[in-house]
């Protein structure tokens, strides 16, 4: 337990607020969703594997959306893929996260001129909590990036209406950035896809 | 073994002088320029052919010759048993490009020209399967011409930066 | 003039009609989709299933979910040497081996020579990309089947390999390394002891792996006659590298088209005998990838020992990339097979013209033949031992 060893005395009592015990008890075992895009899946195959070990953070992949808490989007995403990611994240339930890891689901990276199928940044499609730069990210990036989503999940509120409370990143040197929640900005007006009719909608009875 | 000018005979002899051209002064690879509406039979030929035997298709790619307002389609082939090389290539007008498929003689053309479709809009006739691989089914144009204008929205979705 | 519908979603699915199963309940062929997120399919492939009961009567790959619009890139670049950043996120998982595909033809288009001490360095460096590229594959391979362990062995042998890398390049997974004419930087001092001990600790973890994976029951049943790819087909298609060898084909561009200086060293084709079914199988094409990441330990032994100490690294990367105007197709080995580019140019610093012949893009159209009547089970070892990556197929 770390920290909290050798805290208490001959009683069973632990006294802290609900709040804080379930955010607690969330961020400690943030499920992802085994989903990757491209060359940055590989670098989170590598973050979950021996060396660098995401299961020391309670964080396990999931295949299913429905059993995920966070989505990882990992590598590019094309306009033809960014249906389904849409799709996808509606599949989750609440509460869900969403990480953009690399620069081509931040913003494009650099497929950012002339890439005409990729789309320019996932943010466009899904509301997003953290952006993890790098192309690809180390290791290292994304587990700092779940570190950021400890601390934001460690700030919201049970209380209604109250939303999360922005974090703030003690920056060296610059001015101290505030984080808001992707459902406080403006900017995260997402795009509304037009879904397709269902693409197995085709099959017809044999004679 | 044989080089491109001797496969150039065997080829010129069989079909015709007309049909054929061989171009050599460029650097690097010389090639061999077939009409488009032989380019099924010429295959079949360098495939079955005893002592030619291509019987690997390594490439198919389109081109875009924007200036003499040209399509094109180049075939790498080459013989896994004689170990020779041959670069085929089909030259059509940008109106009207269209050509036989080769999916029957090689497999290996079935997604490249289905590619070339997508990228270029080359019709390949008798394809048993054609339609675009790479970009999805609504999109709009061919990316890989040299005077494509990407379209400006996708299914809601900004295109541009 | 063909009679073609545009913006077809796929070919027209014919269902088989309703069979009387006997007690009043019929059945009917379904159609499932597989993908684009499925945790085996490696990336964003989606496979269109018809499924009679559990045994698959029709597959159709739809690919495309992760086009990149490489070519366009290379075309928009108004340099030779800012295409290599791209080329390098083609195959993600090899990227040492496609920079090099690229650097070699670029030279053979503009007549450059690099010296002894570049080369050695580019083979040493494609054939560990290869062992890590092979580790990834029979890594995931195993992951797929349901064998988690290996998984994690794999890894940490790959960890190896990427630190040699990132000694030398600055980066994990794109390196930008090889370059036209040259190499980025020269290797670090240490570089000659690092492989040196890399190559000495990796070659009991080979025993280990088959200990563990290649001749584990279920592993075995899993994938022996499973999937079988015959030669003929295999050729037809196009099929190359592990896959193509796993069929029995000897056939490697090391040896049959040699570039670099691949005919240097001694090394063994390693083909698909099938040892634990018939030849061509997901086995052979696995263990293929296992004993080759052995013929690599021996090239980069025996290109330790002849590498020369001194030479400029950059002693003929060009000040200007122009090269005459023409065309060159140069193909060379990557771990995933065949990769060709097809580079035409107009005298001028823009390509006019990049292609890639990506092996994975060849390799996965085999797909719909070799999966009929296979469980839905087996498709997932089936789309594991052909190791797409999808980065590659889709470009």
């Amino acid at each position: 337990m770390g920290l909290l060893d050798k805290k208490f005395q001959d009683s069973n009592i632990i006294i802290v607020s609900l709040e804080k015990a379930l955010n607690w008890a969330r961020k400690s075992s943030i499920w992802y969703m085994q989903f990757g895009l491209a060359c940055c899946a590989i670098e989170m195959m590598a973050t979950a594997a021996s060396r660098y070990d995401f299961d020391r953070f309670g964080i396990i992949p999931r295949s299913s959306p429905r059993q995920a808490d966070v989505m990882i989007v990992a590598g590019t995403v094309t306009l033809k893929m960014a249906t389904r990611i849409k799709r996808l994240y509606e599949q989750m339930a609440e509460p869900r996260y969403v990480i953009s890891m690399g620069s081509c689901s931040n913003c494009g990276g650099p497929y950012w001129e002339h890439g005409y199928h990729v789309l320019k940044g996932v943010d466009r499609v899904v509301p997003v909590d953290v952006y993890v730069p790098g192309c690809p990210p180390r290791p290292e990036a994304l587990l700092q990036g779940f570190l950021h989503l400890h601390d934001k999940i460690m700030n919201e509120s049970l209380v209604e209406g109250t939303g999360s409370k922005p974090v703030v990143i003690h920056d060296k040197g610059g001015d101290d950035i505030q984080v808001k929640s992707a459902e406080e900005t403006d900017e995260h007006k997402t795009a509304r896809i037009e879904f397709p009719q269902q693409d197995v909608a085709r099959k017809k009875e044999g004679a | 073994m044989k080089t491109p000018e001797e496969l150039h005979r065997i080829l010129a002899d069989k079909f015709g002088d007309e049909v054929f051209e061989l171009k050599q002064d460029e650097p690097v690879a010389p090639w061999i320029i077939v009409k488009a509406e032989q380019i099924r039979e010429v295959s079949k030929f360098l495939r079955d052919e005893p002592g030619l035997r291509f019987d690997a298709l390594m490439c198919l790619s389109g081109v875009h010759y924007h200036k003499e307002n040209a399509l094109g389609v180049t075939y790498h082939l080459f013989s896994t048993s004689e170990k020779h090389k041959l670069t085929l290539k089909v030259i059509m007008p940008e109106e009207d490009a269209h050509l036989p498929t080769v999916e029957q003689i090689w497999k290996t053309a079935d997604w490249h020209e289905r590619e070339a479709y997508d990228m270029f809009g080359i019709r390949f006739d008798g394809h048993p399967d054609h339609r675009r691989i790479l970009c999805p089914d609504d999109w709009e144009g061919y990316p890989l011409r040299k005077d494509y204008q990407v379209q400006e929205f996708y299914r809601g979705m900004k295109v541009e930066y | 003039m063909t009679n073609v519908k545009e913006n077809r979603p796929g070919p027209e699915v014919t269902l088989s009609p309703p069979v009387d199963a006997g007690n009043g309940l019929k059945t009917q062929e379904m159609v499932i989709s597989m993908g684009p997120q499925h945790p085996s399919t490696h990336g964003v492939l989606r496979m269109e299933l018809t499924l009679n009961g559990e045994i698959v009567t029709r597959a159709i790959p739809h690919i495309g979910y992760l086009h990149r619009c490489f070519e366009k890139h290379s075309e928009a670049m108004n340099d030779y040497a800012k295409v290599i950043p791209y080329v390098d996120r083609m195959d993600y998982v090899a990227a040492m081996n496609n920079e090099l595909g690229y650097a070699i033809a670029m030279e053979r288009l503009m007549d450059i020579r690099v010296n002894d001490r570049v080369e050695y360095i580019r083979v040493i460096m494609s054939e560990l990309q290869r062992i890590a590229s092979h580790l990834l594959a029979v890594g995931t391979f195993g992951l797929d089947i349901g064998a988690f362990t290996p998984f994690l062995y794999c890894f940490i042998e790959r960890e190896k390999i990427l630190d040699i890398f990132e000694k030398a390049s600055g980066a994990r997974l794109l390196y930008n390394y090889i370059w036209i004419g040259g190499l980025m930087n020269d290797v670090p001092a240490d570089f000659k002891t690092d492989t040196a001990a890399f190559v000495k600790s990796f070659r009991p973890k080979i025993k280990e792996l088959n200990d563990l994976l290649s001749h584990n029951k279920i592993f075995i049943d899993r994938t022996a006659n499973v999937g079988v790819l015959p030669e003929k087909v295999a050729i037809n298609y196009g099929v190359s590298g592990p896959s193509l060898r796993g069929s029995g084909v000897e056939w490697d561009l090391r040896k049959d088209d040699p570039y670099s200086i691949y005919d240097r060293f001694e090394f063994d084709v390693i083909v698909g005998q099938g040892e634990m079914g018939t030849v061509g199988d997901c086995w052979d094409r696995y263990i293929v990838r296992v004993w080759e990441m052995e013929e690599s330990l021996k090239i980069i032994e025996q290109a330790l020992d002849q590498m020369p100490d001194e030479g400029d690294v950059q002693e003929a990367v060009p000040k200007k990339i122009r090269p005459p105007a023409g065309e060159i197709y140069c193909r060379t080995e990557t771990p995933r097979g065949e990769l060709g580019y097809y580079i035409i140019s107009d005298k001028s610093t823009t390509p006019f013209r990049v292609k890639a012949r990506a092996p994975s893009f060849v390799n996965l159209s085999v797909l719909p033949a070799i999966s009929i009547g296979a469980m839905v089970a087996d498709m997932v070892a089936i789309i594991g031992s052909i190791d797409i990556v999808l980065g590659e197929v889709d470009r």
